[in-house]
């Protein structure tokens, strides 16, 4: 048995770890927070590509690190928990996952070196409105050289300099690869409940575009890339989980009530106990995910759907938690617990929501058990 | 990252398996695993016997005991092997799992020599005798009096969910020998004869309808000194290695989880009147939950498996799995009689013929809830012992036993 990660991925999780709380420590995830023309921390991005974050997953041709997706699941804890404010699961999780698993060789030559020197920034847009996104709610639309339509919300759309984009075609859907930085299409930043990841309404207006993988099967190509991004977001969303918890745990040793430190009160250490019960359970359900994704097992759908239910609710759970535990204190701008609640609720809607990933849940499970 | 045994453990697994298979036959699926009775004791000394005599009994324990001193992940292996064959080793988990470990720590050469092999051969079943109606959580303030007599120590006392005492020979018995003293500091630990004159074991009957956990009633009963494990005033140390020796314990879960109540679901109508109950979001999400408990519970063994694999010894952190289990078999019992609405109040199999699982679930989570340290205290445990956070303010420091208020 051997069901934890390999020394080596440890000692990157100890490098990136000491990373970020180096140039990536709470009050630089503030100055984005409260600049207001601000959504990203340009330098930090610069420095993760240098670190070779970006192309971790990537293979040697295309001037990634050619490591695996055990890896990228350690770099994605680590970002979680330093709330890092750059445009890494859009690029990563998504578009980078996109162009490796249907870009034709040309694509994957154009795109990913690129990426990998963080020169490239993607975003993958899929929703149009309130509400999950279906086959036959999508309304973008693509004629194999033009995209027209509006995507709302694209997560780091008003810095990426590409989109995957979901869009009809013809009878079907398709993906599509644009460039942002063209006449036809027009950015509108977006204020949303997290600050410190750019937001952005793209209108696409015969957009010129190029087909990603095959007509007709961008809904199955979309699912397929939401299934590893789960399991990555299911890390970030561990990584900030495991940070309330210590920020919780660390208030409650220091502070005082009563003439006695509040973690000595069963309500807190009971709560406190709740919010490590809810992170383990989470973790031992991403590991098996980061093992699917990792093996390209058949087990992937259901693994990377516990994944992510288990980890959204641990992570809502652990931050609303955090901010209980603060008292007061917790409920000021100047505690960093907010951070932490409002990256939560991003990345737990991101790609599909907790009832969307139930529902999947229980699809694969009755596909599983099939009487 | 895989699920594969190292090289060794494997051949170990395969050798167990066969040596199961050829002792216990091809596992069966139909049996029941809660059989009891004087035939099913019988059964389960017998094959302990049959262990103990092909080396497979005490694995982790020192040779000069009749162990192997084998690391703990080949005893976790072998239990694994034997659950799937579902090996009468019931009645042996108390006295072997933490009773006999702790008499080897704190016994006497003679006593080691007296109690170890036959317990080990399946000849003597052992019980644990600390909890008391009045000492349960608080385990330490147990009221159980040992007098000194010459030689000997006189038992007054009760003790009350002994589990296998109205079958076991011996039993480690708590008991306070001075309540002048602090109440952790005036207790001491002794082996007592379970079949002694003055020893009466009454089963308990269950809000669940059986009796699976006895009273033990002591009046007068005689310990010869020479049957005390460790130092008078010192039994809550000796208490604390007997139960550090139950976290090793990586038992499955025992009701019905999430793959019979989604069979129950697919044939049972939805509260709208539309479709089946699978076909209910709300019930969905529900079942989408119990899976993610029910997995990440059995991942996390393989976790704990993992750790013990590279020798590292696996913390308090297993007491998660009672929390999630416990709770997981109530949710899932309650939702499957709602499930059927009011005919989910029968039990009668012929015409409910899924309903007794449910029932039984229902019906013993409760008890689960609390047996072996409850929610309350395993979240006590989880927030001291890996959180770090600070102990409850006591109000019994530095006050003597007699003197503590002590309520019902």
């Amino acid at each position: 048995m051997n069901f934890d990660f390999s020394d080596d991925q440890k000692m990157l999780r100890d490098q990136a770890r000491k990373y970020l709380d180096d140039k990536c420590n709470r009050k630089a995830v503030r100055e984005v927070l409260n600049d207001a023309g601000k959504s990203h921390d340009a330098a930090l991005w610069k420095g993760v590509a240098e670190q070779g974050w970006l192309g971790v997953a990537i293979p040697e041709e295309f001037g990634g690190l050619g490591l695996g997706g055990l890896e990228l699941c350690v770099l994605a804890e680590e970002v979680g928990r330093a709330v890092a404010p750059i445009p890494f699961s859009s690029t990563v999780y998504f578009f980078a996952e996109a162009v490796l698993a249907s870009g034709s060789s040309a694509q994957k030559q154009a795109l990913l070196p690129k990426l990998v020197s963080g020169e490239l920034v993607g975003a993958f847009a899929v929703s149009e409105g309130p509400g999950a996104p279906s086959p036959a709610s999508i309304e973008a639309s693509f004629d194999g050289a033009r995209l027209s339509g509006v995507k709302i919300p694209v997560t780091d759309g008003d810095i990426a300099t590409h989109a995957v984009v979901l869009a009809r075609e013809g009878q079907g859907l398709s993906l599509v690869i644009v460039a942002l930085d063209q006449a036809g299409v027009k950015r509108e930043t977006l204020t949303t409940l997290d600050p410190t990841r750019g937001h952005a309404r793209l209108t696409f207006d015969k957009a010129s575009a190029e087909r990603l993988g095959k007509a007709g099967e961008g809904w199955s190509l979309t699912e397929a890339v939401f299934d590893r991004a789960a399991v990555l977001i299911a890390f970030e969303q561990l990584g900030g989980a495991q940070a309330c918890l210590d920020m919780a745990v660390d208030y409650a040793k220091g502070r005082y009530a009563f003439s006695r430190q509040i973690g000595s009160f069963q309500a807190i250490k009971h709560k406190l106990a709740d919010m490590y019960v809810a992170i383990e359970l989470g973790r031992s359900n991403a590991y098996y995910g980061a093992w699917a994704l990792s093996t390209e097992s058949s087990q992937l759908p259901l693994a990377a759907a516990a994944a992510r239910v288990a980890a959204s609710d641990a992570y809502y759970f652990a931050a609303k938690e955090n901010i209980q535990a603060h008292g007061g204190m917790g409920f000021t701008w100047e505690v960093d617990c907010h951070l932490f609640y409002r990256r939560a609720k991003l990345l737990a809607v991101q790609a599909g929501g907790p009832g969307v990933w139930k529902e999947k849940l229980v699809r694969r499970l009755e596909l599983k058990n099939a009487a | 990252m895989d699920f594969n045994d190292a090289p060794e453990e494997a051949a170990f697994r395969a050798e167990a398996r066969s040596w199961l298979e050829k002792t216990l036959g091809m596992p069966n699926a139909k049996a029941s695993l809660r059989v009891e009775g004087p035939d099913a004791i019988k059964a389960a000394k017998g094959y302990q016997t049959k262990k103990a005599e092909a080396g497979y009994a005490g694995l982790t324990w020192r040779k000069d005991v009749g162990g192997r001193e084998m690391p703990p992940i080949f005893s976790v292996i072998f239990g694994q092997e034997e659950q799937k064959f579902q090996a009468p080793t019931g009645p042996f988990a108390i006295g072997l799992g933490m009773c006999i470990p702790t008499v080897i720590a704190f016994h006497s050469t003679q006593g080691i020599k007296r109690y170890v092999p036959p317990a080990l051969r399946g000849e003597e079943i052992w019980c644990q005798l600390f909890s008391e109606p009045s000492a349960g959580s608080d385990v330490a303030g147990l009221k159980t009096r040992a007098v000194k007599d010459g030689g000997a120590w006189v038992i007054n006392g009760q003790k009350v969910w002994t589990s296998g005492a109205h079958y076991s020979d011996y039993g480690i018995l708590l008991a306070r020998t001075n309540p002048e003293k602090e109440k952790h500091k005036g207790l001491t630990m002794f082996v007592v004869n379970m079949k002694a004159p003055g020893v009466e074991v009454r089963p308990i009957h269950q809000m669940s309808g059986g009796s699976n956990f006895n009273e033990v009633y002591f009046n007068d009963v005689r310990i010869s000194d020479s049957e005390r494990l460790g130092d008078v005033g010192n039994g809550w140390n000796v208490a604390l290695v007997t139960l550090m020796n139950e976290r090793l314990a990586v038992g499955g879960s025992s009701g019905p989880e999430y793959a019979e109540i989604l069979e129950l679901a697919r044939n049972t109508p939805s509260p709208s009147g539309k479709g089946t109950l699978l076909q209910d979001q709300a019930f969905r999400e529900r079942l989408a939950s119990w899976y993610v408990s029910a997995e990440g519970y059995t991942l996390g063994k393989y976790r704990t498996m993992t750790a013990l694999s590279k020798g590292q010894t696996p913390g308090p952190e297993s007491s998660i799995g009672k929390i999630l289990n416990a709770n997981r078999m109530q949710d899932i019992g309650n939702a499957a009689i709602e499930a059927e609405d009011h005919f989910g109040i029968i039990s009668d199999p012929a015409l409910a013929p899924m309903q007794g699982a449910f029932h039984n679930a229902y019906m013993w989570a409760p008890g689960l809830r609390i047996a072996g340290g409850t929610d309350e205290i395993l979240r006590n445990i989880i927030a001291e012992r890996v959180l770090g956070l600070p102990q409850d303010v006591r109000v019994d420091k530095g006050v003597a036993y007699k003197d503590l208020p002590s309520g019902r």
